[in-house]
């Protein structure tokens, strides 16, 4: 079974969003996620300054199977993304809840949070499936 | 009820994902495929292909059915062992099924079929041989493991006994031999050299276990689908079908023309369709830039004479050996060098070539 971390928040489309304080949040996508796409061939990612109504697409993950949405689980201003996949997509696969993440947003209402899934809720829209 | 090969087991033990192939629960991969696809490029890897279906051919008019089954003429394997790959046709030319046949000895062959692709396949043949005096035998007793990659002969070799080893010595590709419990060829579907090794079920547990401890390493679907698309071989039910002729789908050179009085099945529909002049053709494209090409997407371009034309991406994926992606196309003849294809709302542009991107470790456009 994939690892759900209690402490991060979740979206029905499998991002995760772990918050960093002053209302910034990281956003990635979940292990059971990247499991689904399998090897991550490109993450195609938002510009930093760019900004997202919660449910925009945002990022496209692109594995050898498939090319994946990534929809924005809050709205806001992309204020940082990581690089490192520019080159390490595969970081996306070994490590989706760390190295893998995808971008930054500073939220532009932070009780939209409230409208995301915990770890039991998220856990128990994949076992559905 | 999805089958599973006699394999199953094993592939659990070696962490495989399983996923439904048209029927049957095969590995997609063991935990990542792209690792699995370089390890055929740089080392060895091998593939559970018990799914295929195995049939043999056997009588004194062997010989006079196939000439009339195939599109390839199998009066040209005169040597025992010989392989040939090619299409079995219907009457309007489409492609029922693509496979390769062994020439065992004049009144017995064998052919090896898709799996996914088996029952038509199978109604097909038993629907033409009934003037012949032929039997077909299928042998789903048999299991098939491909041994794949520039050092899987010299780790298979470790596996055979002395007189597979003394037989094997030297064969070139497409033959075949049979010794001891292996039906043993050198064909394979990733661009690399190696072996496929046809084996009763009984003892096919055993030889992927052999494959094993001398390490060779064991690939899914999803690997074996990257290397052949880089090696610019067709997937059968993607760039051709009974809707596709072989002239469209790179396989003119799969069709023997000689002699004239050969009837083989589909033979006057594909003079009309090259009398006409009007097929699409087969070619490779590939985009550098960030991106898959997958199939269904558009391809278009304008021809010499400015008029738009179009065509489709049949199978793409992302090369991992090349580390951008490839595609297999089906266009107006009229393309020239570069092209256009529609993907998630933009234009990407694409540089044609021949298909066929990758042969032993090596780019070949």
């Amino acid at each position: 079974m994939s690892n759900i971390p209690a402490e991060l928040k979740y979206a029905s489309s499998h991002e995760w969003v772990r918050d960093e304080g002053n209302g910034i949040f990281t956003i990635g996508i979940t292990e059971h996620a990247q499991g689904l796409l399998g090897d991550m061939v490109f993450v195609d990612l938002p510009d930093v300054g760019d900004t997202f109504d919660a449910g925009d697409d945002i990022a496209v993950a692109e594995s050898v199977k498939a090319a994946s949405d990534i929809y924005a689980p809050i709205t806001g201003e992309v204020v940082e993304v990581n690089e490192d996949l520019e080159d390490a997509p595969e970081l996306v696969n070994s490590n989706a809840f760390n190295d893998g993440w995808m971008f930054k947003i500073k939220a532009d209402d932070v009780s939209e949070l409230e409208n995301l899934l915990d770890a039991e809720g998220y856990k128990a829209t994949i076992d559905e499936d | 009820m999805s089958q599973q090969t006699v394999l199953f087991d094993k592939h659990i033990e070696a962490g495989a994902k399983m996923v439904d192939f048209h029927g049957w629960e095969m590995p997609i991969n063991y935990g990542s495929q792209i690792e699995e696809h370089h390890a055929v490029r740089q080392d060895a890897g091998m593939f559970d292909v018990s799914h295929m279906t195995v049939v043999d051919i056997k009588g004194s008019q062997a010989k006079e059915f196939l000439q009339k089954l195939l599109a390839n003429d199998v009066a040209k394997l005169t040597v025992e062992g010989k392989a040939m790959y090619g299409g079995m046709l219907n009457e309007q030319g489409g492609v029922i099924d693509d496979l390769i046949t062994y020439f065992i000895s004049d009144d017995y062959y064998r052919l090896v079929v898709n799996s996914a692709t088996r029952v038509k396949d199978m109604a097909w043949i038993n629907k033409q041989v009934t003037d012949f005096d032929v039997v077909v035998t299928e042998l789903p007793e048999l299991s098939m493991i491909a041994v794949q990659g520039p050092n899987a002969k010299a780790k298979a070799a470790k596996v055979f006994n002395a007189e597979q080893n003394a037989l094997v010595d030297g064969m070139k590709p497409f033959f075949s031999v049979e010794s001891g419990d292996f039906f043993i060829a050198t064909t394979g579907y990733t661009g690399e050299s190696g072996y496929e090794i046809i084996v009763h079920q009984d003892k096919v547990v055993a030889l992927w276990q052999q494959l094993l401890d001398v390490d060779v390493r064991p690939c899914g679907l999803g690997a074996r689908d990257t290397l052949r698309l880089e090696a610019g071989m067709n997937l059968y039910g993607l760039d051709m079908d009974e809707e596709v002729s072989p002239l469209a789908a790179n396989m003119a050179w799969t069709i023997a023309w000689e002699p004239q009085e050969r009837n083989f099945n589909g033979r006057e529909a594909l003079v009309a369709q090259k009398a006409a002049g009007t097929l699409h053709k087969q070619v490779g494209l590939v985009m550098e830039a960030k991106g898959v090409l997958r199939a269904g997407q558009k391809v278009s371009f304008k021809d010499s004479e400015g008029v738009d034309q179009e065509g489709i991406i049949t199978s793409g994926t992302f090369s991992p050996t090349l580390g951008y992606s490839v595609a297999i196309a089906r266009v107006p003849r009229s393309i020239g060098d570069s092209a256009q294809v529609e993907m998630r709302k933009k234009f990407a542009d694409v540089k044609v070539v021949k298909p066929g991107f990758v042969r032993n470790g090596k780019q070949t456009f």
